[in-house]
């Protein structure tokens, strides 16, 4: 393993991160604010509860997965998006590094820009309500891993993406509407039956379901099936990474 | 002794393209500069982004200080540092980081020392925290030979490093191609301009449409080039050299009563006076003498044209 080599693309990246922190920080907080002002206030103050859980609360988990969702697509694509549109690929392609050490270093910092801002949110979201944690571990792995799983599904857009459009066009078109059916803001038992069938198919469910049961223990579907729907997507955006730098599919000539 | 750089009929078809190599076969022993002389379009850039691993290759192998490019990529690639054409840098990055950037790359540590060298050298030390897209044209290109040297390459290649840049820039360009030579660094470089070529390589390519024409020590062809062509037009057609003639060699012209007689320009003693002598006692009459050099420029272009004529 070149070591040095995923040490200099991750601080690299990162330091792209810090030349614009503030933006980073803010827009997150500021959005998050919102959602509790639109979803919690004025909603929240209309349902009581939620198995058991304030609707304020209750939609915390959701909210941190969907900006961590949507902040790894976006990190993990435009990172490896951006060298390819200015030209700079070149230099990694013909470094003597293999794709494992050039996935870890992009990808390892889109996600830990996710990450940090997944722990904002919390943050954010503690000044308006009261949030218990039953299991710290379990949530920080879940977070952790569902950053890491989306920015690879994000390093994949990067390479695909020929212009900036496509690279705003999986995120709006895909994901944005799977997170928003996912269950950030309800539980799927509110649905009617034949509803809860046709959301099972949305991969996403089983993240948040598996992420709120850290935070209440309640969960949509069982914990195994969230564990199993992570790890098999992980594995789905390894093997086509693997693919990519076998055939040089739009990265080499 | 074995060759830095092998390449070994390299094949190269774009998808949706043409040919654009057709068997390249070259051989460059460590500590030479070759320059590779082609026009547009002639497959310099994809001969280099092959052997760098930025293209992939429809047929052949290219080795590296003996390890194959392709199987053995760590080590081959460890060895090479690679300037390309087109500037490609980060806009908002400073300088420094990127040539750490590309050292780490290269698994080494950011030993500061180094890059602060490196730095000096391309006289960037004073930009060093400024953000790229606020340095001049030349600038960058230094930042980009910078960023190639950063890992202290064996091999470098230079795929023209002269495009767009001033004389001064030239010059330090060349004191550094000399510096590395110096160090035991093969270099690689392409050009269109047969006088950098001249000037700066042991051996020079031509290369055109995907094809080597020819690799000739440049000392080589600078004798060549010394050749000049004494063009004889007499009085009379002649069909046959006479006998009193026939030591000189002469070959026909372009018309019937063209003779052509070539000789080495820089030698003490061309024989003209000896050769007029001999043409009377033929009994040959002369209506009219031309010279020609043939410079290098000649032998290329009259190489490409022979080339695009078959
Ligand atoms: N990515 C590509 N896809 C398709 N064809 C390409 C591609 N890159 C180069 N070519 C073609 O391959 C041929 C060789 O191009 P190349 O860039 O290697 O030439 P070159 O000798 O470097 O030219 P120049 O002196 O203009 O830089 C050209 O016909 C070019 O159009
Ligand atoms: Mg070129």
């Amino acid at each position: 393993m070149n070591w040095h080599a995923i040490r200099a693309i991750y601080l690299f990246e990162m330091a792209r991160t810090f030349r614009t922190i503030w933006q980073s920080i803010v827009s997150p907080v500021l959005s998050t604010s919102l959602y509790f002002v639109v979803f919690g206030t004025a909603i929240g103050s209309r349902i009581d509860e939620v198995e058991g859980v304030s609707y304020g609360a209750f939609i915390v988990p959701g909210l941190i997965m969907l900006s961590a969702i949507t902040q790894s697509i976006s990190n993990g694509s435009f990172g490896i998006y951006f060298p390819k549109f200015v030209g700079t690929i070149y230099e990694v392609l013909s470094a003597p590094v293999n794709f494992i050490e050039i996935v870890i270093g992009y990808v390892g910092a889109a996600a830990t820009k996710a990450l940090m801002i997944g722990v904002i949110i919390l943050i954010t979201a503690n000044f308006f309500v009261d949030i218990r944690i039953e299991h710290p571990l379990a949530m920080i792995a879940f977070l952790l891993l569902t950053c890491l799983s989306f920015a690879l599904f994000g390093f994949i857009i990067g390479i695909w993406a020929k212009n900036f459009e496509q690279l705003q066009l999986v995120p709006l078109l895909i994901v944005t509407p799977l997170v928003f059916l996912g269950g950030s803001f309800y539980s799927i038992s509110m649905l009617p039956p034949a509803w809860q069938t046709v959301t099972l198919f949305n991969p996403v469910v089983y993240l948040v379901s598996g992420f709120r049961w850290s935070f209440f223990g309640v969960a949509d579907v069982a914990l195994g099936w969230s564990l199993l729907a992570i790890l098999a997507f992980t594995c789905l955006c390894l093997t086509a990474i693997w693919w990519i730098f076998r055939t040089g599919w739009r990265i080499k000539t | 002794m074995s060759a830095m750089l092998s390449v070994r009929d390299v094949r190269k078809t774009y998808q949706g393209g043409g040919d654009a190599l057709k068997g390249v076969s070259l051989e460059i022993a460590e500590g030479e500069i070759l320059a590779l002389l082609g026009p547009n379009g002639a497959g310099k850039t994809t001969l280099i982004s092959i052997i760098c691993g930025l293209s992939t290759m429809t047929g052949g192998s290219v080795t590296v200080g003996g390890h194959d490019v392709i199987r053995d990529f760590r080590a081959a690639r460890r060895l090479i540092g690679l300037v390309p054409q087109e500037i490609a840098l980060e806009p908002f990055e400073r300088v420094q980081n990127t040539v750490r950037l590309s050292r780490g790359l290269f698994g080494l540590p950011a030993k500061d020392g180094k890059i602060e060298e490196i730095l000096r050298r391309l006289s960037l030390w004073d930009k060093r925290d400024e953000p790229i897209r606020s340095l001049s044209g030349g600038m960058k290109r230094r930042v980009l030979i910078a960023k190639a040297l950063a890992h202290e390459p064996r091999v470098l290649f230079l795929d023209e490093p002269t495009a767009g840049v001033d004389v001064e820039l030239r010059k330090d360009m060349w004191d550094i191609v000399r510096d590395l030579q110096a160090q035991g660094v093969t270099i690689i470089l392409t050009t269109h301009y047969i006088e950098e070529a001249e000037a700066i390589a042991d051996r020079i390519g031509v290369i055109n449409k995907g094809e080597i024409l020819l690799v000739e020590k440049t000392a080589a062809l600078m004798k060549q080039m010394g050749r000049k062509r004494l063009i004889l037009e007499l009085t009379d057609p002649v069909d046959t050299i006479p006998d009193a003639l026939s030591h000189w060699s002469l070959e026909h012209g372009d018309a019937p009563n063209e003779l052509v007689f070539t000789y080495d320009g820089h030698a003490e003693r061309t024989g003209i006076n000896r050769l007029f002598a001999d043409l009377k006692t033929a009994g040959l009459g002369l209506r009219d003498l031309t010279t020609r050099q043939s410079s290098l420029e000649e032998i290329f272009v009259g190489l490409v044209h022979k080339e695009g004529a078959a």
